[in-house]
């Protein structure tokens, strides 16, 4: 058969010649692009996708990871169906992973996990089940832990820093560790929404109050009436405050502290602490264990804060180790001069 | 059939060698338009890594820690008094000096009174200052108060960049052709390139002082064009995982689009560790962010930097 349009064959030919050419260039260049390293005359200018996405390479933990083994500490949250999802889910992806173990206590098992307590929700039944709850953790983990740390579903806990409080005592003595506040109950008694500790001897102490009926639920306010089965059974509150004197569990969010306040516009459970509160930079520990109120943005936010952003190289005013051997020597040389 | 086909393969060929000749005698670039030191690449920037620095002593750490000084230009209006304030009491006790540029003055607060009511005038009268007074300082900062900035972040960014090379950095963006680094995140610009912008101040043409008529541009994108002329060009500041170190939002705004986003991975998927800056805090957030930078952190995580930044004195809340 005779061409009948050589000529159009010929350009047809040429055209896609000529772009199959420079399309394969094209890939070449964006493919060399991205192996592409540029060391420009200004050192540091660098560009390389290839580094591995693994958080703080140049982080030590060496000291954390020690006390994580040495201080047992199961953490129970206390929440409710309603609450899975928009606010304890939060806390099981950012801190609730860091305690030895935890678990959800509500009315209702689920797959979350959640425990289901013999109870019922709402604000009423909040005593019933903080008792169910450590009954059935002295029932079925006994042998698990050390303290146990109750907190809420939107409290934000840093466990390094509650584990290294508790370090520094004996869990088979009858110990309780919170924010102390002063009124209704003689030694007073720890703030149920900034969280509290009890050693293991406490919650035994805890259960053989229910047992034998020293301890009732005599009321529904639940960080109160604990704190009288605490008292009752002889269970120490213990000074959670830093070795400067700051606060470690609080209550409310951090801005309700670091804030100078006007004494009229100061709200009205800072007249609750047993120990002299402290507005501004004082109120807060740098080794701060809790903050209340905190919703799910706030949580993800501290967690940033704490674990994440830092500023390079910077040499912290507070070191607890330093400071800790500074009041020791002051004990000694008092003693000894 | 076998003829067209012939007249084809010809074709073909001719036109793909056409293209080859073409690439090789380098008139054409088929492509992408990539070329190493051309500027009008867009240039990321990146702090020096952990093995450049290992290579240095550690007397070499120290003097470098020494070395890196930044003077922070912050320009304040007495209409945003409580920010003005606020930035004073918190994060520019970091710089190594924060000097306060105001368009009037106000006996409530300290500053450089510029007696200037347009911006831009107002900018270029306090960069022209600072240049004159930085005595050994290298490096500025250029930010408004609304802006939190972390300088030892920033610090550790240009550590091992040599002042005397023209650096103009910060968050880098796009406006048609030109390149700018945005105002709200924080500007960042080396002596060399601050002597270079002082001295194309004197160009009414390629940098006049009361901007183009009609067509007033913001701040940020004058100090580009002006900046341009000299040959300095905006680079982006990042971290080695590519992420933003100047952030012109907040960190709850960036935490709450990370929520959405990366949901299993909200705050690994957010900012960077070594950010430098964010905005649009108000000023009692801007407390609570000194407390989350400075002091809140978790016992027994250490880690060994190369270098050391001491707390200013006479400050508490850090």
């Amino acid at each position: 058969m005779k061409n009948k349009h050589p000529y159009i064959c010929f350009v047809a030919g040429l055209c896609t010649g000529f772009f199959s050419i420079y399309y394969i260039f094209y890939l070449y260049s964006s493919v060399a692009e991205s192996l592409h390293f540029t060391l420009g005359n200004s050192n540091g200018v660098y560009y390389d996708r290839d580094v591995p996405r693994h958080i703080h390479s140049d982080e030590d933990r060496s000291v954390s990871a020690n006390l994580s083994q040495n201080v047992r500490l199961l953490c129970w949250i206390m929440t409710g169906p309603k609450y899975l999802e928009s606010r304890t889910k939060h806390i099981r992806a950012t801190w609730g992973k860091r305690c030895s173990k935890i678990l959800y206590m509500s009315s209702v098992e689920t797959e979350f996990p959640t425990v289901g307590l013999n109870v019922t929700e709402g604000r009423d039944q909040l005593y019933w089940k903080t008792i169910r709850a450590f009954q059935y953790i002295y029932q079925h983990h006994r042998n698990d832990y050390d303290w146990v740390l109750k907190a809420d579903d939107d409290t934000f806990v840093v466990i390094e820093n509650l584990r290294h409080t508790l370090s520094k005592y004996d869990p088979q003595k009858p110990l309780y560790f919170g924010r102390r506040f002063a009124p209704f109950i003689k030694q007073g008694y720890m703030s149920g929404g900034a969280g509290y500790v009890l050693s293991k001897e406490a919650l035994k102490r805890f259960i053989e109050g229910f047992d034998t009926g020293k301890c009732t639920h005599f009321s529904s306010l639940e960080d109160m009436a604990l704190g009288q089965c605490m008292e009752t059974m002889k269970v120490e509150p213990a000074d959670s405050r830093d070795v400067k004197g700051r606060q470690t569990f609080h209550p409310y969010p951090p801005e309700k502290y670091l804030i100078k306040q006007p004494r009229s516009k100061r709200p009205w459970y800072v007249w609750y602490d047993h120990y002299e509160p402290r507005y501004g930079p004082e109120c807060c520990s740098d080794n701060a264990v809790s903050f209340h109120y905190i919703y799910p943005v706030q949580m993800y936010t501290l967690q940033y804060f704490t674990y994440h952003l830092r500023p390079y190289g910077y040499k912290h005013r507070y070191n607890p180790d330093v400071a800790a051997a500074e009041v020791d020597s002051n004990i000694t040389t008092s003693v000894s001069g | 059939m076998l003829s067209e086909g012939s007249s084809f393969m010809k074709g073909m060929a001719l036109g793909g060698i056409f293209c080859l000749v073409l690439a090789l005698l380098g008139s054409f670039t088929p492509g992408m338009q990539s070329s190493s030191e051309d500027h009008h690449h867009h240039h990321h920037i990146k702090a020096a890594s952990k093995d450049e620095l290992q290579s240095l002593s550690e007397h070499q750490m120290l003097e470098l820690s020494q070395k890196v000084r930044v003077y922070c230009v912050i320009m304040v209006q007495p209409k945003v008094l409580v920010y003005w304030a606020t930035a004073k009491e918190t994060w520019s006790k970091h710089c190594d000096q924060a000097v306060f540029y105001s368009s009037e003055s106000t006996k409530a607060l300290e500053a450089v009174d510029l007696h200037e009511k347009d911006d831009w005038a107002r900018l270029r009268k306090a960069l022209s200052h600072a240049y004159e007074n930085a005595g050994n300082l290298r490096w500025f900062f250029v930010a408004r108060p609304t802006t939190f900035a972390i300088i030892e972040n920033l610090k550790y960014l240009v550590l091992a960049k040599d002042p005397n090379e023209p650096f103009y950095i910060g968050h880098a963006m796009k406006s048609g052709e030109l390149e700018y680094v945005e105002y709200e995140s924080g500007i960042v610009l080396s002596y060399e390139a601050l002597k270079r912008l002082v001295n194309v101040f004197k160009d009414e043409e390629k940098c006049p002082e009361r901007g183009r008529a009609l067509w007033k541009l913001s701040e940020d994108k004058q100090l580009a064009v002006c900046l341009k002329y000299t040959g300095v060009f905006a680079e982006n500041g990042e971290d080695m995982h590519g992420k933003s170190l100047f952030n012109s939002r907040s960190v709850s705004s960036l935490i709450e689009e990370s929520m959405v986003k990366n949901p299993q991975n909200v705050v690994e998927g957010c900012c960077s560790d070594l950010a430098i800056t964010f905005n649009g805090m108000s000023p009692n957030q801007m407390q609570v962010m000194m407390f989350g930078v400075y002091r809140l952190r978790p016992y027994g995580h250490d880690f060994h930097d190369s270098l050391m930044f001491f707390p200013p004195e006479g400050s508490d809340n850090d």
